[in-house]
């Protein structure tokens, strides 16, 4: 089926959704996702951030969609033509939902762990507005404990219900889910249970932003400052292959979560044996350093060469200035 | 006065119960339906009768049905929603209590039309007594083999059954309602798929409004062509308008589709104009999400037409100028309701209810509402009504269900027909809590429209 999204033509399965379809592409015409989740069936559709205009909606039928569209939520159609940035209404909408993402988040970024791999800070910095005309108190939420492993900060939540999804559908059973209504409606386990199962770590690698973190990586360091390195080890769980990033500060291995692409999903998921036990080298095969896009604020704490005096004639400065330039300058 | 075909009986004792129902010519479609008629010729005949659900959204009611899935060897469904929530609507409530065995009547036949052989009533959870009146009239029913296995024995079977909801706004939606009805959290689902195509645990599904069903039973009886003779244009047929607020006489009425407004209004046989001889400020004309009109571009629309209840005359003049019929919940206010109050207890109500899955609703209605609580207490600023337009256009069409629409639309509109209010609001704040702002020029006829030389 061929769509073309912002002019560009691609030929993609049927079934396919826009999101995916952009993805093939590749590039800034890839809408951003809050909430969709390739791995897990049926996430998306919620936080309404890749939402894009269908100017066309078929060869067969020609007519474009009265509203704008969740392109993680609807399929390709044959000759379908959608406008992602090249639509002012659509930058308008997200720079909107951005606004409306962040408008009871408490912006603690500077004490919270997800810092540097958030998916909302990055959306934040790409698509949002510089300031918030919001102006009341943001709803904060009763802290629960959810046990010795995983820690929840409701009130950085955007309600993905990526971690529900990831219970249902990697764990066994599921012990957390959405409680109340509205804008009070919280992750939560009913009477502070504990979620606790081989595979409950996942949710903090799901978690778009800090609202799920690794206990055991608390306060331990800002990620911009550790190196990844991608490792494996023999795991003997069945559904758990032990392929993960460990994150190093020195010699010391700080935490270890599964391998992320591009988009910020894992490859595989892991087990809780690999994530929170095996934190010696000694445990794993190193397979070399993770790549990190050099758009990553992980990146520039560049650990695979000396940083450079800053000289004007540093090509590496100079592209840097210009990627920076050309960021800024896009929307 | 009009044919009423739904409150026909609506005055005779005992319709309630079956036996006084049949007497009275009751289930007579039943046995049209089951004993004469195909499933195919009942969607032929809602088809030509022009009918439109009467939940609020206006969608032909035989285009729905004729769009329903017929994969082999698959259940269907038939699922009345009943959980009318809307703030000021009360006719589903009222047909419910005083006359349950046409809707129940309305449900076998429309099962049948369906092919469902298992059909379930969705009533609000605070509807208590109208689901013991539902359950007790389904018992009667069944006891007369009119449900049950082999109906009259035409070989047809259906089970009906009453479920109470938990009393959301939100399970009003229809996939919200079938994930209710499966016993999950009442979400709206992402469409498509369509309840036609996979609905109720996956299988076709219709749902529709407790009138739209009701509305049935006169089409069977009469023919199709006979009901769409009532009512004025695409708007067949008759509707309960359920009156309230400031008005000398509220409750349910039925009225002929096309009737004027100024005679709904101010007739004796309906509302019987506004209480305490006051002065007509401002109407919701269909429930609480639909755009709210000042009095003179609700009598009249912009091209001083007299405007109709109807679904195509109340919608004249798109949002700029018209509004909708809605599920028909008709509030009207007098000269001394502010409509800043007003307009943030529906954002209030919204708030309340919005389910908070997608982010738009979530949070831009709990934005909106602390914006017009500060409006409405005199602390407010000239900027927050821009502010309050633009958040409002960023939640329209941005949401998955359309409650965001409903919780965006009354304030847009109450912002753009009355802002001089909204900003006495601000620049006399404190005034603004001792006395309303009255009824200022609302009322005055409508400017003569401009001739443009062509």
């Amino acid at each position: 089926m061929k769509v073309t999204i912002d002019g560009i033509a691609i030929d993609v399965e049927p079934g396919t959704t826009i999101l995916n379809a952009a993805r093939q592409i590749g590039g800034d015409i890839v809408p951003p996702a809050m909430c969709y989740y390739s791995k897990l069936k049926d996430s998306g559709g919620k936080c309404r951030t890749c939402l894009v205009k269908v100017s066309k909606g078929s060869e067969k039928d020609p007519r474009p969609m009265p509203k704008l569209v969740a392109s993680c939520r609807t399929t390709v159609m044959d000759g379908m033509e959608v406008q992602n940035i090249t639509s002012p209404e659509v930058i308008e909408a997200r720079k909107g939902i951005v606004e409306i993402l962040l408008l009871n988040h408490p912006l603690d970024c500077p004490i919270c762990d997800q810092a540097g791999e958030c998916d909302l800070q990055n959306l934040g910095f790409e698509h949002g507005a510089a300031k918030t005309r919001y102006e009341f108190d943001r709803r904060t939420f009763e802290k629960i404990d959810i046990g010795d492993k995983i820690q929840l900060h409701m009130t950085r939540c955007i309600l993905c219900y990526r971690c529900v999804f990831t219970a249902d559908q990697i764990t066994d059973h599921r012990i957390h889910g959405i409680l109340n209504r509205g804008d009070h409606s919280e992750i939560s386990t009913y009477i502070q249970a504990a979620v606790d199962n081989d595979f409950s770590g996942n949710v903090i690698d799901v978690c778009p932003v800090g609202a799920l973190t690794d206990k055991t990586f608390r306060f331990k360091n800002r990620v911009w400052f550790t190196k990844p390195v991608d490792a494996h080890r023999d795991c003997d769980h069945p559904g758990c292959n032990g392929k993960v990033t460990l994150w190093y500060k020195g010699e010391e291995v700080l935490r270890v979560t599964a391998r992320k692409d591009q988009y910020g999903e894992v490859e595989e998921f892991i087990c809780n044996t690999c994530r929170f036990d095996k934190k010696k080298t000694s445990d794993w095969v190193i397979d070399g350093p993770r790549h990190i896009s050099n758009k990553s604020v992980i990146n520039a704490n560049h650990y695979d060469f000396v940083p450079l005096p800053v000289v004007k004639t540093n090509p590496v400065l100079i592209e840097a200035n210009k990627e920076q330039f050309e960021r800024d300058t896009r929307l | 006065m009009a044919r009423k075909l739904l409150l026909t009986n609506i005055n005779v004792p005992g319709i309630n119960t079956f036996d006084v129902y049949r007497a009275n010519g009751g289930y007579a479609s039943v046995e049209k339906a089951l004993k004469t008629m195909s499933p195919d010729e009942i969607v032929e005949e809602v088809k030509k009768s022009g009918l439109r659900g009467r939940g609020g959204a206006g969608f032909p009611t035989g285009m729905k049905w004729s769009f329903l899935a017929k994969p082999e060897g698959v259940a269907r469904y038939l699922v009345c929603n009943a959980d009318e929530s809307e703030p000021g609507t009360f006719k589903d409530r009222y047909l419910m209590t005083y006359i349950p065995h046409l809707l129940i009547e309305g449900m076998i036949v429309a099962s049948f039309a369906l092919g469902a052989k298992t059909s379930y009533i969705y009533v609000r959870g605070e509807m208590m007594p109208q689901i013991r009146i539902l359950e007790k009239a389904i018992a009667e029913a069944k006891n007369k083999g009119f449900l049950g296995k082999n109906i009259l024995g035409t070989g047809y079977d259906l089970e009906l059954y009453v479920q109470p909801g938990g009393g959301a706004y939100i399970c009003g939606e229809e996939t919200a309602l079938l994930e209710s009805l499966e016993g999950k959290r009442g979400n709206p689902r992402i469409k498509p798929p369509f309840p036609a195509i996979a609905g109720l645990y996956g299988c076709p599904t219709v749902v529709n409004n407790v009138e739209s069903i009701a509305a049935v039973v006169p089409i069977i009886n009469e023919g199709g062509e006979e009901y769409a003779k009532i009512g004025i244009g695409r708007s067949t047929g008759t509707k309960l308008i359920s009156a309230g607020g400031n008005v000398k006489n509220p409750g349910v009425y039925e009225i002929d589709l096309g009737l004027p407004v100024e005679e709904f209004l101010y007739s004796d046989e309906y509302c019987g104009g506004i209480a305490n001889g006051k002065r007509l400020k401002a109407v919701v004309a269909g429930g609480s999400s639909v755009p709210i009109l000042p009095a003179n571009l609700f009598l009249k629309t912009i091209n001083n037409e007299p405007r109709l209840m109807s679904y195509e005359s109340l919608a004249d003049g798109g949002f700029v100028s018209g509004t909708m019929l809605g599920s028909g919940g008709f509030i009207a206010y007098d000269e001394d309701q502010c409509i800043v109050r007003n307009t943030w207890n529906f954002t209030r109500f919204y708030h309340h209810e919005s389910c908070g899955q997608c982010s738009p609703c979530r949070e831009g209605t709990g934005w909106m509402e602390k914006v017009l609580h500060r409006l409405e207490h005199g602390h407010g600023k000239l900027s927050d009504m821009d502010l309050l337009v633009d958040v409002s256009k960023k939640i329209e069409g941005n949401t998955i269900c359309p409650l965001g629409d409903a919780a965006a639309w009354p304030v847009a509109s109450a912002i753009r027909h009355f802002r001089d209010e909204f900003e006495w609001h601000v620049t006399n704040g404190a005034e603004a809590v001792t006395r309303n702002f009255g009824l200022a020029h609302y009322a005055d006829p409508l400017p003569k429209k401009e001739e443009t030389v062509a």
